[in-house]
C-alpha cells in the first residue's frame, strides 16, 4: 500500500494508529485514581510527542543514512520557530503559511550551514555545526534582538498588522493560531465513566503531520538516494570512485534533516505562538541526538520511539516527588521506606536529567542499537527460549 | 595603547582558562585517540573541588557568648571554625582565607584519580569504537556529572572568594609607565597557566616518560611494537588532562563563580579552540586558547562593538569556522590526524 | 593513438621526485602492465590518473580529453574505473546493494535526488546488477552483508561492480596482493576471461610477476620514477636493463 512493501506499511498502519488514538492509549488510568498522574494524553504533552517524533526523524535522515553527526540541530527548529512566529505577527494567525515559511527558511539555512560545515566530515563536521549553533544562539539571543526579540523571546502583541487578520479580536485579545478557522487549543472532551479524554485540534494537525512525515522518511529510506546516503555511511572512497559526487547527497541530506527540524519548529509555534532563544541551544540539540540514539540510530522507527520515551519519562519523572514516593514504599517498614525514598530521591522530579543522562550512558555502552535493537533483542530471546522449549523434551540432550 | 594592552591583558584570563582545557582535550585526543565530551565536566569538578575545600575549612561549632547579647537580651551565639580553634584564629583565619590555593592541593589526587576511574571504568572501552559513539558516551557522563554536581550543590552560582591579600586590583601599567588597573588575582591566575603548561611541556619534552608518549602520539603502533607498555603511559597521560582541568577549575573560582553548567560551556569553546589550534597539537591548543581569549575581549571593546555590534558574540565562532574552511587542520595540526 | 595517453607526467614531494618524466600510451582493448620495484612510482602514477593527485607536469589525456583537474568521480564517469588494492566495497550494504550502486552512477550520473520511488522499482538497474552477480557467481550472496565474505570474494565483487558501469578502461591496483595461491589464480582466471569475453582495455599495476605475464599484452617497466623499457612480454623477460633495476632493488 502507498507504494510500500508489506513490512513498511505494517509499521506505518502501528504508528497511525498510535498516534490517532493516543488521547486513548495515553490515558489509560481513571481520571481521579492514583496511577491518574501517570496519564500522558493531555494536548501540551501529546503535542510535544509527535513534533519532537518529527524532529528526530529528520536528524536520524541525516545521522542514521549517512553517520555524519550534527550537534547543531536545533538551530534549525528555532529558526523554524521564529519564521513561524513572525508569519503570525504579519500575515496571518492560519498556521499553514507559518509551518510553510518555517519548513522554507529553515532548508535555506541548513543549505548554507550545510554547505560550509560539509566541507569536513567526522569530528570535525560535528565541531563545525556545534560551533554555527552555538553562534546562532547567541545571534538570536543577543544581536539580532530586532528580529527575535532576544531574551524574552518572540512574542504576538496586539499592535502585529496581521495583514490578513486581525491585529485584536473583538475583545481586544490576541487572536489565536487556527487552521482555516479551526483554533489549534480547541479541545473535545470525551468522558466515559471514571475517564476523561481529550482530542486537541492542535495534536490532530501534529499527528497527521508527523504520519506524513514518517510516511516520506519510508520512502526516503527505501530510495535509491537513500541507498546512496548509506553508501556514503559505508565507503565515501567507493564512492568517488564509482562516479558518484558525495558532497551534493550529504548536503541534501542535510538539508531534508533541517527542513524536518524547521517543520517541528513551525508547529512548536502553531501550538503556543512564541519562540525563544533557549530552543537553539547546543543542548536541546544533545536532546534530539539522544532521542534518535536511545530509540535506534538508522532505523525507521527508532527515532519516533526515542522521542516519545524520552517525553514521557520526562513528564512523569518530573512529577514524581517524595510523598509519591513515600506512598508507593509505604508497605516497606519505615527504616527502610526512608531510605529507599532517599536513595530514589536524585533521580526523579528536578533529577530527571540525571537519569536520562545514565540512561544514555547505559544504552550508548550496552545496546548501540537502541530500543529497537532491544526489542529485537528480546524477541529473539523469547523465540530462542520458545524453540528451545519444543525441543527439550523431544531430544533430550545436555545443552551445550 | 593602554586600551589596548588592558583588552589583551583581559584576554589573557580566559585564554588561560581556555587553553588548559583545550591542553588536556587534545592531549587525551592526541594519545587515546578520543573525543572527550566529558571534560569541561573535569574543569567544573575542580571548581567544586574549591567549593568544598571551602565549605570544608570553615565548618564551624556554635559557643554561647554570654558577654554579647543580642537585641533580645539573650546571649549570642558565635559561630567559630573548628579550624581557627585548632590553629588561634589568626592562623585559621589566613588557612580559610586562602582557601582557593590550599584547595589545589587537595584536587590534584583527586581529579587524578576521577580521571583514573573514568578512563579505566569507561573510556578505556571505547578507544575500538566510533568517534560518535565516543562523542555520545562523554556526552551522557558530561550530563551526568553535571546533575550529579548540581543534586549536591545547587543551581546557583557559589562565590568562593580569593585571598584578600590578591583580591585588590593592581596598576600593572606603572611599569611602562601607563595607567592600567588589573585585579591582582587574574594576574595570578595567567602566571598559574603559564607555570602548568611549562610544566606540562617540559614534562613531555625532558623525562623519559614524556618522550614515549610523544612517540605514542606521532605512531602508536610502532611503540607498542618495541614492546612498550603504551596503553598504562596513557592512562596516566589522561589522568594528568583531568588534573590539568581540575587546577584550571580550581583556580577559576575566583574570577567566575562556579556553577554547574560551567563545564558545558567551558567545553564548547575548548573545543572550537583544539580544533582551531589543530587536533592533536599541544601547542596548537596554547596557541589558540590565547588568541581566541584576546580576540574575544578585543571584540567586546565598546569602540569595536559600536561598528560591528554583538560581534563579541560570535567571534570566536567566526573565526573557528574561518580557520576550519581555509586550513582544514587548524593551526599547528599534523597531518593524517582525524583525516577520512 | 592510445586510449590513455600519458605525456610528459612529473610529481615531486617535497624534495622526492616521485614521477620524473613519464609517457605511457596504452592501446585500446590491450592489457597493459605497469611493473617495477618497490618506490618505482607506479602508485603515484596511479593516483594521477584517477585524479586523487594532480601531476606538476604533462598531461594524461584519455580517449582525447583531458583528466587533469577533475575530481575522482568526474574521471570514473568519463569511463575509468578502478579496482583498489584492499577491496573498496560498501561493507555495510548487501552484494546486491553494493552491485546495484553503480548501476545507479552509470544510468543516473553523479548525483540524483531520486528520494521517492523504491529500489525495488527499478527494474532496470536491478536486473543488470542482477546479472553482474551472475556474471560473478555470486548470486546466491546477493542478501549477505559485504564484510562478511572472503577477501576473494570481495575482490571479484569489487571487480564486478566495476565492470557493471562498463568502463572504457579498467585500472587495477596489485589486484592479487595480499591473496593467497588459489585466490590469486582465481583472480586471473577471471581477468583472463574479462579480457576474452569484453571490449576493455585494462591498464594493471602489480608485483607478481606470475599475473603480469599470464594477462599482459605490453608491459611498461618503471624505475625511480620513469619508464625504463616498455615491450610485449616474452621481450621484457630477457631484458638486462629490467634485471639490473630488479636486482638492483634486492642487492
Amino acid at each position: 500500500m502507498f507504494g510500500l512493501d508489506n513490512k513498511d506499511t505494517r509499521m506505518l498502519l502501528v504508528v497511525a494508529v498510535l498516534t490517532l488514538c493516543a488521547p486513548f492509549i495515553l490515558n489509560p488510568f481513571p481520571t481521579d485514581s492514583a496511577m491518574a498522574q501517570f496519564n500522558a494524553g493531555y494536548p501540551d504533552l501529546m503535542q510535544r510527542f509527535v513534533i519532537f517524533g518529527i524532529f528526530a526523524i529528520g536528524f536520524n535522515i541525516l545521522f542514521g543514512l549517512t553517520g555524519y553527526l550534527s550537534f547543531g540541530h536545533a538551530a534549525f527548529l528555532g529558526v523554524g520557530s521564529y519564521s513561524a512566529v513572525w508569519m503570525f505577527k504579519l500575515l496571518s494567525m492560519n498556521v499553514i503559511p507559518a509551518i510553510l515559511l518555517a519548513v522554507v527558511i529553515s532548508g535555506l539555512f541548513a543549505l548554507l550551514i550545510g554547505f560550509v560545515s560539509l566541507r569536513r566530515s567526522g569530528i570535525y563536521f560535528s565541531i563545525l555545526t556545534l560551533a554555527f549553533a552555538q553562534m546562532s544562539f547567541n545571534l538570536a539571543y543577543s544581536v539580532l534582538t530586532p528580529i527575535t526579540n532576544g531574551e524574552t523571546g518572540l512574542q504576538l502583541t496586539l499592535d502585529d498588522p496581521r495583514i490578513l487578520g486581525v491585529s485584536a479580536t473583538a475583545d481586544g485579545s490576541i487572536p489565536v493560531t487556527s487552521l482555516f478557522g479551526l483554533e489549534m487549543r480547541s479541545t473535545f472532551e470525551m468522558v466515559v465513566g471514571p475517564w476523561a479524554f481529550q482530542f486537541n485540534a492542535g495534536y490532530y494537525l501534529a499527528a497527521f503531520i508527523l504520519l506524513a512525515a514518517f510516511y516520506l522518511s519510508i520512502r526516503i529510506f527505501r530510495s535509491p538516494f537513500g541507498m546512496m546516503l548509506r553508501a556514503v555511511k559505508s565507503n565515501q572512497q567507493r564512492m568517488n570512485y564509482t562516479g558518484l559526487n558525495t558532497k551534493p547527497y550529504t548536503l541534501a541530506a542535510f538539508v531534508i534533516s533541517g527542513m524536518y527540524a524547521g517543520l517541528a519548529g513551525g508547529l512548536m509555534a502553531s501550538m503556543d505562538p512564541l519562540a525563544g532563544a533557549e530552543r537553539m541551544q547546543w543542548t536541546a540539540s544533545g536532546e534530539v541526538v539522544l532521542m534518535t540514539i536511545l530509540g535506534g540510530a538508522g532505523t525507521l522507527i527508532g527515532p519516533v520511539l526515542g522521542a516519545g520515551f524520552i517525553k514521557y519519562f520526562e513528564n512523569i519523572f518530573s512529577k514524581i516527588n517524595d510523598n509519591v514516593l513515600h506512598g508507593w514504599f509505604s508497605f516497606m517498614p519505615d527504616g527502610l521506606e526512608n531510605f529507599v525514598v532517599f536513595v530514589i530521591h536524585p533521580f526523579i522530579g528536578k533529577g530527571w536529567h540525571l537519569t536520562l543522562g545514565i540512561l544514555f550512558m547505559l544504552v550508548v555502552v550496552f545496546l548501540p542499537g537502541g530500543l529497537v535493537e532491544g526489542g529485537q533483542r528480546i524477541a529473539k530471546w523469547v523465540k530462542g527460549r520458545k524453540n528451545k522449549d519444543d525441543a527439550t523434551p523431544a531430544t533430550k540432550t545436555p545443552a551445550e | 595603547m593602554d586600551a589596548i594592552l588592558l583588552q589583551i591583558l583581559n584576554g589573557l584570563d580566559k585564554g588561560s582558562a581556555y587553553a588548559l582545557i583545550a591542553l588536556g582535550l587534545t592531549l587525551i585526543f592526541g594519545t587515546l585517540g578520543v573525543v572527550n565530551f566529558a571534560h569541561g565536566a573535569l574543569f567544573m569538578i575542580g571548581a567544586f573541588c574549591a567549593v568544598t575545600v571551602q565549605r570544608l575549612l570553615s565548618l564551624s561549632y556554635e559557643v554561647v557568648d554570654e558577654s554579647q547579647k543580642d537585641f533580645l537580651g539573650n546571649p549570642l551565639k558565635v559561630k567559630t571554625p573548628y579550624v581557627e580553634s585548632w590553629f588561634g584564629p589568626e592562623m585559621g583565619g589566613a588557612i580559610i582565607d586562602w582557601a582557593v590555593p590550599i584547595a589545589i592541593l587537595f584536587a590534584i589526587p583527586i581529579m587524578v584519580c576521577v580521571g583514573y576511574v573514568m578512563e579505566r571504568g569507561l573510556i578505556k572501552h571505547f578507544y575500538k569504537r566510533e568517534h560518535a559513539d565516543q562523542i555520545l558516551v562523554t556526552f551522557g557522563l558530561a550530563i551526568v556529572l553535571q546533575e550529579v554536581i548540581k543534586y549536591f550543590y545547587g543551581a546557583n552560582p557559589i562565590q568562593t572568594p580569593s585571598p584578600e591579600a590578591l583580591s585588590g586590583v593592581a596598576n600593572v601599567g606603572a611599569l611602562l609607565g601607563m595607567d592600567i588597573v588589573y585585579p591582582v588575582w587574574r594576574i595570578v591566575y595567567f602566571f598559574f597557566s603559564v607555570v602548568i603548561i611549562g610544566a606540562i611541556f617540559s614534562f613531555l619534552q625532558f623525562t623519559t616518560f614524556g618522550m614515549v608518549v610523544r612517540a605514542g602520539m606521532a605512531d602508536r603502533e610502532t611503540v607498542g611494537l618495541l614492546g612498550i607498555n603504551i596503553d598504562r603511559r596513557f592512562t596516566i597521560m589522561f589522568g594528568i588532562a583531568a588534573a590539568v582541568a581540575g587546577l584550571a577549575g580550581v583556580m577559576y573560582t575566583p574570577i567566575n563563580s562556579p556553577n554547574y553548567h560551567m563545564g558545558m560551556d567551558f567545553l564548547v569553546l575548548s573545543f572550537v579552540v583544539v580544533v582551531v589550534g589543530g587536533m592533536g597539537s599541544l601547542p596548537g591548543a596554547v596557541l589558540a586558547g590565547f588568541l581566541l581569549g584576546i580576540l574575544e575581549s578585543f571584540a567586546s571593546m565598546n569602540e569595536i562593538k559600536s561598528i560591528i555590534p554583538g560581534i563579541d558574540q560570535i567571534i570566536i565562532y567566526v573565526v573557528a569556522i574561518i580557520i576550519l574552511l581555509t586550513r582544514p587542520r587548524g593551526l599547528m595540526g599534523r597531518k593524517g590526524v582525524m583525516e577520512e | 593513438m592510445g586510449i590513455l595517453e600519458v605525456k610528459n607526467v612529473g610529481k615531486r614531494f617535497g624534495g622526492l621526485q616521485a614521477l620524473g618524466d613519464v609517457n605511457l600510451s596504452v592501446k585500446e582493448n590491450t592489457v597493459h602492465a605497469i611493473i617495477g620495484p618497490n618506490g618505482a612510482g607506479k602508485s603515484t602514477l596511479l593516483n594521477c590518473l584517477v585524479g586523487k593527485l594532480i601531476p606538476d607536469t604533462g598531461s594524461v589525456m584519455f580517449d582525447g580529453q583531458s583528466v587533469l583537474g577533475r575530481k575522482p568521480f568526474e574521471i570514473n564517469q568519463m569511463g575509468i574505473s578502478r579496482v583498489f588494492q584492499t577491496p573498496e566495497i560498501f561493507g555495510d550494504l548487501t552484494v546486491l546493494e553494493n552491485m546495484m550502486i553503480p548501476c545507479f552512477a552509470k544510468r543516473d550520473g553523479a548525483f540524483s535526488l531520486n528520494a521517492i520511488s523504491s529500489v525495488l522499482g527499478q527494474k532496470d538497474v536491478l536486473e543488470t546488477a542482477e546479472k553482474m552477480l551472475e556474471e560473478m557467481n555470486m548470486a546466491d550472496k546477493r542478501h549477505m552483508h559485504a564484510a562478511a565474505m572472503s577477501r576473494g570474494d570481495k575482490r571479484r565483487l569489487e571487480i564486478g561492480m566495476c565492470l557493471s558501469q562498463e568502463p572504457r578502461l579498467l585500472l587495477l591496483d596489485e589486484p592479487t596482493a595480499g591473496m593467497a595461491r588459489a585466490d590469486t589464480n582465481n583472480t586471473i582466471d577471471l581477468l583472463k576471461e574479462i579480457k576474452e569475453q569484453r571490449d576493455i582495455t585494462i591498464a594493471i599495476i602489480e608485483h607478481d610477476m606470475h599475473v603480469v605475464f599470464s594477462l599482459a599484452d605490453r608491459i611498461t617497466v618503471l624505475a625511480q620514477g620513469t619508464p625504463l623499457v616498455e615491450d610485449e612480454p616474452q621481450n621484457i623477460r630477457g631484458n638486462p636493463k629490467v634485471r639490473e633495476a630488479y636486482l638492483g632493488e634486492s642487492a
